[in-house]
């Protein structure tokens, strides 16, 4: 199939970026990402610049590959990052546009590539449990329903790629946020320390310039692993909670 | 000939960690708190380490080429950890976990370093549940377990098929904390391009920050690797597209040695390759082989067929199926371990019986699980005479809740529905259990540098078995080396803090600044993706699933002449002072061409067939691989040399197993 590619070019966070056309020719068993391979191959057989995006695992789970295509963050597959797109989700003569997470708290670094190290803030404000290696009890000495352990499951298989942000309107972090804080309250283990976690959480996100949520649940719709906007419910009430009968500051 | 100590403790087996643990030197808490140490990855070995590192007290600087720590490629590991918990109480035992992890690797690994993982093996499933990481349980609240290849016994902890992902997680949690506390500074976008040596001892790394060029240069009082295995040196495997050998490829060019670089993973079931355009290979994780069974048509017509598209899977009756695994291996059937379930799905393939158009491919069948699951669960839900569909449906509910996400991934990449039609799987490159030469401590013949997970050879032999590498990665990070390495810094408590401004350092940021600007300016007409497509493919056809005396000796000819064509008329474009993956990867493809010399050295050298290690001349009548121990019984470890890398050993000593010819009949 060919494709008209409208693809987001940008030098760094601080020059101007724009659209720049390319012709490409693929087939349906490329992934998308192997599609953009054989377009960078031609651009650096002709000595031009390659365009840079993220990516590495490409399978799905390491969270790196960030592209909004045709407006949808992970392109128009349901449940699936980019890496896992295949061309045979298109068809002869589209007009791809391939652009980068757009959001404050994501600044871009060169074209596609975009800087998410505020996730890892927001984790390293109280994204754990604080136990130190050696000092755990036997590991069947807390049993822990079935169907509880598989809802932190199902909130725990974030991967961090920001794809809620992207989809947001107001750039929000907080389906990610909230499937961390949510992922360790359900657990015993997490609980502890669950009041503190998530105000010094939700601090760290409003610091680092994620903008409200508004409940559009744009983010649940593209969020790659389909996590849930519960995750969000939960934790505004945990919040309130939390700030309500807070003695002390975070 | 560098005499490789391996420093084993002395004592019986059993008792040795414990011994020596409680012997061993210590650094204290007011002496921890000025020493430096540097730590390079952060999969499962470096962020398990650099978090209890800091949780010691140690200053710890923590460095990943990726945008984030959690990025590591131990996120996509699927099937399971391995524990000697014997909570299923099926006969499982510490002395089990090492014997059979031993036997797996084909005897070639060191007994006291894998029965020490079989002992802490334990301790990581409670550091992990004391983490938050959410392993499958059971209706009573406790643990679930399911059986990887290799074993007779249950014994790995799963999360879905994304166990590896929860702790990769859990780890980076626990590394989060430990920044957020000030004991770790992050550098992200770093990677490292040298290792820096002060009279002898690793004292700092210079690293590249990928987001300007700038060379940055770091010292400590030691430094630890956990950079991750080398399977991309085959360009096509289920390693991602970053994983590299760059930083251990660094240290081997400053004295560290590289030990059984040919002890390669060929994982027996990956999605099939597709096409010239393809740059990875996904697995579809080992668990499945718990309810898949591996066939592949009888007759070479019916494959014919199939790969003509004139028939499918279900058209062959019963009868017309060859579950060779079950076939060969009765004893462990569809469990078998990897080398061999992947050496035989090559021979199915090679008698013509593969079953996509490139005939490189072979069945594994979940209709008959569907069906026992499906009838268990109407027995249970007190469905009597359940029809046919019904039964579908039910089954195809309990496997869709044990795999429901492989299953999905495979859709995606094949566009075929597996619970309707079987999967098609081929084996792949996956895992190196070679890697940089340790000793006990897991510390390198270059005093203080430390070599941890994937990126060591110690502990897997010649072959790994599944669930294995997790378990390893949090072994070394978690429980091994926040001991040893007080062996190595005790004697460091007087050093004070290295400084950068010497001149080994500004030597270092010279000769890598040299390296980066030769590659700049070759300026030539071939893209650095071109050579790595082609030195994957020698690699490859040469030195994968069989090896043989004269193929090997052509590969290692080919890549010496593809490596003089690479520095001749490769181009990287724009500059080495700005953010350049092409930059990133020419700098990789380069050592990549060095370490795919000594794999097949290495792989010539063992005139012997062992675990993934196959050599054409070496095998049994029945097509086993057959080893030498008389001659053979070593640990091969190699000194790079531009002209005639150099082979150093280890004699391999078992006290407690005795050698036999592995058998899973």
């Amino acid at each position: 199939m060919k494709l008209t590619l409208k693809v987001w070019r940008q030098k760094s966070k601080d020059h101007k970026g724009s659209f720049e056309n390319h012709q490409v020719e693929a087939d349906d068993h490329m992934s998308f990402l192997e599609m953009m391979d054989v377009l960078n191959e031609r651009l650096i057989s002709n000595k031009a610049e390659p365009v840079a995006f993220s990516h590495d695992c490409r399978e799905g789970i390491c969270g790196t590959c960030n592209m909004v295509i045709n407006g949808k963050p992970h392109g128009p597959s349901k449940g699936t990052t980019v890496c896992q797109l295949h061309m045979r989700e298109f068809k002869d003569g589209d007009v791809i546009v391939i652009e980068p997470w757009r959001a404050a708290a994501f600044p871009v670094i060169k074209d596609l590539v975009v800087d998410r190290s505020s996730f890892d803030r927001i984790i390293q404000a109280g994204g754990y449990i604080s136990v130190n290696t050696g000092q755990a009890q036997d590991a069947n000495a807390i049993p822990i329903e079935k169907d509880t352990a598989a809802q932190a499951m199902d909130a725990a298989t974030c991967i961090g790629c920001g794809a809620c942000v992207a989809a947001c309107p107001n750039a929000s972090a907080m389906l990610f946020t909230s499937a961390k804080v949510n992922h360790l309250a359900l657990l015993p283990q997490g609980q502890v320390e669950s009041s503190r976690r998530v105000r010094a959480m939700v601090k760290q996100m409003d610091e680092e310039g994620f903008g409200a949520c508004s409940n559009t649940g744009a983010c649940e719709v593209e969020c790659p692993k389909e996590i849930s906007i519960t995750n969000i419910a939960a934790m505004n009430r945990m919040y309130m909670g939390a700030v309500i009968g807070a003695q002390d500051q975070v | 000939m560098i005499n490789l100590d391996p420093k084993v403790p002395e004592g019986n087996l059993g008792d040795k960690w414990t011994n020596y643990r409680g012997t061993m030197n210590l650094v204290a808490p007011n002496n921890k708190r000025r020493i430096d140490i540097i730590v390079v990855g952060t999969g499962l070995a470096g962020a398990s380490a650099a978090a209890t590192l800091g949780e010691l007290g140690y200053n710890v600087k923590a460095f990943t080429f990726h945008d984030s720590p959690r990025r590591a490629h131990s996120i996509a590991a699927q099937g399971g950890i391995n524990a000697a918990k014997n909570y299923q109480n099926d006969g499982d035992s510490i002395y089990r976990l090492f014997y059979d992890t031993i036997k797996g690797g084909d005897y070639r690994s060191r007994e006291a370093n894998v029965h020490r993982l079989a002992e802490v093996s334990v301790n990581i499933i409670d550091q992990a549940v004391a983490q938050g990481v959410p392993f499958a349980r059971e209706y009573g609240g406790l643990l679930a377990n399911r059986s990887f290849g290799g074993v007779q016994v249950s014994r790995t902890f799963y999360a879905k098929g994304q166990t590896g992902q929860q702790l990769l997680l859990g780890a980076y949690s626990a590394l989060s904390r430990q920044i957020s506390l000030g004991n770790v500074t992050m550098y992200n976008r770093h990677e490292m391009i040298d290792l820096v040596k002060v009279d002898g001892k690793a004292r700092g790394i210079i690293a590249r920050n990928s987001l300007n060029g700038e060379l940055t240069k770091h010292s400590a009082h030691c430094v630890v690797l956990a950079t991750g295995g080398y399977g991309n040196v085959f360009y096509l495997s289920t390693n991602a597209m970053g994983c590299n050998v760059t930083a251990a490829w660094r240290a081997v060019h400053k004295g560290a040695l590289m030990a059984n670089p040919c002890y390669t993973q060929i994982h027996p079931t990956c999605i099939p390759q597709f096409g010239s355009y393809q740059s990875k290979l996904t697995l579809m994780s080992e668990s499945l082989r718990n309810d898949g069974r591996v066939w592949v048509p009888n007759k070479v017509e019916d494959a014919e067929a199939i790969r003509k598209g004139t028939k499918t899977a279900l058209d062959i009756p019963e009868e017309d199926r060859d579950y060779y695994l079950e076939r060969r291996y009765p004893a462990f059937g569809n469990l078998v371990p990897r080398d061999v379930a992947s050496r035989a799905a090559k021979v199915a393939c090679d008698e013509g019986k593969g079953v996509v158009g490139t005939g490189l491919a072979v069945f594994l069948d979940f209709e008959s699980a569907i069906h026992r699951y499906g009838k268990s669960e109407a027995h249970s839900k007190g469905i009597h005479n359940p029809g046919k569909e019904a039964i579908r449906k039910l089954g195809e509910e309990v496997v869709a809740a044990k795999y429901g996400n492989l299953f999905d991934m495979y859709l995606k990449i094949t566009g075929e529905n597996p619970y309707k039609m079987p999967m098609k799987i081929y084996p792949a490159v996956h895992y190196t259990m070679g890697g940089l030469w340790v000793d006990y401590n897991l510390e390198t013949n270059v005093p203080g540098l430390f070599a941890l997970g994937e990126c060591n050879f110690s502990d897997h032999g010649s072959n790994r078995l599944g669930a294995s590498a997790l378990m390893q990665g949090l072994a070394d990070g978690y429980f091994v080396i926040p001991y040893t390495i007080g062996q190595f810094l005790s004697k460091e408590i007087r050093t004070p803090k290295i400084q950068d401004d010497t001149a080994e350092f500004d030597t270092a940021v010279k000769e890598s600044q040299a390296r980066i600007d030769r590659i700049m300016n070759i300026k030539g007409n071939q893209s650095v993706e071109s050579f790595h497509r082609r030195l994957g493919a020698i690699v490859w056809e040469y030195c994968g699933m069989s090896r043989s005396e004269a193929g090997l000796k052509k590969g290692r000819q080919m890549i010496r002449d593809l490596r003089k064509e690479f520095y001749a008329d490769v181009f990287v474009p724009g500059t080495s002072a700005e953010f350049n993956p092409e930059l990133e990867k020419a700098l990789r493809v380069a050592d990549f061409l060095e370490l795919g010399e000594v794999l097949m050295l290495d792989a010539l050298d063992r005139n012997e067939s062992c675990g993934g290690h196959f050599r054409e001349e070496y095998a049994s009548p029945e097509g086993e691989a057959a080893r030498n121990d008389k001659d053979y019984t070593y640990v091969a470890a190699w000194e790079w040399d531009e002209n005639e890398p150099k082979v150093h050993k280890e004699n391999l000593v078992f006290e407690n197993v005795e050698l036999k010819t592995r058998s899973y009949k």
